[in-house]
């Protein structure tokens, strides 16, 4: 399997490495470009990655995995993240995501974020969001919907193209 | 005899001041700074205080010879300082002491560094606690197989249990699973749920080894060690791994299911691979060899071994091992000959020898004593003699180019050519052309150095010790069955000159004996002179005739060894 990074990344990502006194402490910007570019960090890419850095691959593995939205497999192309922290728990955040699960043919048990098999939809659980006044909230890739019902969350789902 | 001759030429450390601490309401006196696990003076930790103590702090992810994690959270100890007064002045007590206070929080022992008049308490009931709840959260998710786990017997989580741990479990909720039976290297299985997370394994082959290969990958309870997917943990230092984790996580390949550790008994005994000569210790039961584990020894080894060290045992216990002593008239006849009768026909042979007409090559595998006693041999019958050089990789943390594991010891004694080896092209020649009639060997297959089998034909009398057949000790005329080193008790000369003693482990097979019982028969059947019937007298009288040898006993070697001169 080839990984390739395109030049114009790897110039951003030697100018990222450049802000830091030594290499090792780039690896978390390092790893942001790269899945900002790919959609998500591959074996390859953490290889890479260590190599560009001067670690092992075991050193960037641990950051990738120890960060959940550092991502190990490709992403929907909508991220539906729930928020389920106490508020939006209390305020019915597990049936909300179990309606995205069943509207989307997911697995609403499973841990971790569960993609559909068209790659269109991610739906995942995410920690506060920060506006606990208007639970249940969620976000669709970088938009915020606030008050969730099952409705409105259909009609958010439609709109996703 | 009591000041053995050490010449470790190290410069005297500089004086370190010492400083007043009370340890569980004793007074000690401590090094204000330490060595730490790279050799570094640092500030003298409070564990290392407790240690001075005599008093035991129980832990995990500390280990003296490791940089410190502190995050295994055992070592928890209360403690207090002499308070200061609003002008800087320790506060005294009516008596006139310094009053100390007693610090609100707890601190890592392992991490925090000592001062003065600092008071360490180690066994309150509030530490006591703190075990306790460090030991119940280590036990959580640990799936207590201690009945099918090889660690069983000498694993901290036991011992401590028994000290802190609670009859009956609290927790309710399922056990967060991990993988188990992870094949991590060559050498290695990890079972991951057995792990504490203590990261020693990480700290070891990254720091010591200089192998970055492990690391805890996930979070929260989900943590788990491993190596990089597709890379095999594959350094020649990977099984110190599992002597330092202090669980069952990492558990050594070779080892696994053989033997419940409480079996085993434990023989002190060095390292023949190279000639570091690491100090290791023999797990043995009955007539089997089990396992080789590093024995601490700062002049030599630490507390580590190389892996191929630690697994070259297996050709002690082979099945074609040399049991039979066997002289001509033996051969012919079919059947074993007795020692008493081979050693007294040789004997007989040697004495009628003309000077110059034997040649010996002794391994530089034989011990101080067996080599010296063949050098007595030697001199009486102006013989020349010689070693097999044996050179091959070291590394630059224990394994050494040389692969034999006394050649100092074989230089020592006189037996070895000053450059070892020299001397074989002459005892060809010497063979050859018919001056040399009788070659004595011992612990080399010389087919393999020049000697081939029409060579060693001219000879009259071929006399062989060897612990293994080979090409030489089937042509020979007397047969000799010898010892492994874990069958029998000597010392070795390593490449530093230390010498150190090893002692026996389990029985020989068959006939075979320890090479020096029956040189020492023998030299006395040739010489006529006497010697010591026992290890400790022949190493004394040995030390006595070998001038860098001078002064040292077998008592007063001990267990660690003692350098010499060479």
């Amino acid at each position: 399997m080839s990984f390739t990074v395109p030049a114009n990344l790897e110039a951003e990502i030697d100018k990222l490495i450049t802000h830091y006194p030594v290499k090792r402490a780039a690896s978390l910007m390092v790893l942001h470009a790269i899945q900002e570019h790919f959609g998500w960090i591959s074996q390859e890419a953490v290889e890479w990655t260590a190599k560009k850095l001067e670690l092992q691959p075991i050193n960037v593995y641990e950051l990738v995995t120890f960060y959940p939205m550092l991502r190990q497999q490709p992403m929907g192309k909508y991220q539906i993240k729930v928020c389920r922290t106490l508020s939006c728990a209390l305020g019915g955040a597990y049936e909300l995501h179990k309606h995205f699960c069943e509207k989307l043919g997911l697995d609403a048990h499973a841990h971790g974020p569960q993609t559909t098999k068209d790659g269109k939809f991610t739906v995942e659980f995410v920690e506060c969001l920060a506006s606990c006044g208007t639970a249940p909230v969620m976000m669709v890739n970088d938009d915020f919907h606030e008050a969730v019902s099952h409705a409105k969350a259909d009609e958010i789902v439609g709109r996703c193209k | 005899m009591s000041a053995a001759p050490t010449t470790e030429t190290k410069p005297a450390p500089p004086a370190i001041e010492k400083i007043k601490v009370k340890v569980d309401g004793r007074e000690i006196e401590v090094p204000r700074l330490t060595a730490d696990w790279s050799g570094k003076l640092m500030p003298t930790t409070m564990i290392q205080a407790c240690e001075l103590a005599k008093t035991d702090v129980p832990h995990y992810c500390y280990h003296p010879k490791l940089p410190i994690a502190g995050n295994c959270r055992m070592c928890l100890v209360e403690f207090g300082t002499p308070a200061l007064g609003p002008d800087r002045k320790p506060i005294l007590n009516p008596d006139g002491t310094p009053k100390v206070v007693k610090s609100p929080r707890p601190a890592i022992a392992c991490a925090t560094p000592v001062s003065p008049g600092m008071e360490i308490y180690s066994n309150t009931p509030g530490v006591k606690q703190m075990r306790e709840g460090v030991l119940e959260f280590l036990l959580i998710n640990h799936p207590l197989d201690c009945p099918i786990c090889d660690q069983a017997g000498e694993c901290k989580l036991q011992e401590y249990s028994v000290d802190y741990g609670q009859s009956a479990s609290r927790f309710v909720e399922p056990k967060v699973h991990k993988p188990k039976s992870v094949d991590l290297g060559p050498r290695i299985m990890l079972d991951d749920e057995r792990c504490i997370l203590c990261t020693r394994c990480i700290r070891f082959t990254k720091d010591i080894a200089g192998d970055d290969a492990l690391g805890i990958i996930n979070r929260g309870s989900f943590n788990t060690l491993t190596a990089y997917p597709g890379k095999a943990f594959d350094n020649n230092y990977t099984l110190n791994t599992v002597d330092i984790c202090p669980v069952g996580a990492l558990t050594s390949k070779d080892f696994r299911f053989q033997m419940r550790v409480w079996f085993l008994k434990e023989t002190k005994s060095v390292c023949t691979s190279c000639a570091t000569g690491c100090n290791i210790l023999i797990g043995s039961r009955e007539k089997k060899i089990y396992r080789y584990t590093p024995r601490e020894n700062d002049a030599v080894n630490g507390p580590w071994m190389c892996d191929y060290g630690r697994l070259n045992y297996k050709w002690i216990g082979r099945e074609d091992r040399l049991t039979k002593v066997q002289s001509p008239k033996s051969k012919v006849q079919g059947q074993p000959a007795s020692w008493s009768s081979a050693l007294t026909e040789i004997a007989e042979l040697l004495k009628k020898t003309p000077a110059g007409s034997v040649a010996i090559i002794a391994s530089a595998r034989q011990t101080n004593e067996e080599l010296w006693l063949i050098s007595k041999l030697k001199a009486k019958l102006g013989a020349i003699s010689d070693s097999v050089s044996r050179m091959g990789e070291g590394d630059k943390l224990l394994v050494s180019a040389d692969k034999n594991p006394n050649t100092n010891g074989a230089q020592l004694t006189g037996i070895a050519a000053n450059l070892m080896g020299a001397n074989l092209p002459k005892i060809v020649e010497g063979i050859r052309n018919g001056k040399i009639k009788t070659l004595i060997v011992f612990g080399e297959d010389v087919t393999r150095h020049g000697m081939g089998a029409d060579l060693l034909g001219k000879l009259e009398t071929l006399i062989v010790s060897d612990i293994l057949p080979n090409a030489t000790t089937k042509l020979a005329h007397y047969l000799l069955p010898g010892c492994a080193h874990a069958e029998k008790r000597g010392t070795f000369t390593n490449t530093k000159g230390r010498v150190q003693k090893f002692m026996k482990a389990v029985e020989p097979p068959g006939d075979a004996r320890p090479e020096w019982e029956f040189l020492h028969d023998l030299v006395c059947n040739v010489t006529g002179q006497d010697g010591f019937l026992t290890i400790e007298g022949l190493f004394n009288e040995m030390a006595n005739a070998v001038s860098a040898l001078n002064g040292l006993t077998w008592a007063g070697i001990g267990d660690a060894g003692v350098t010499v001169k060479i």
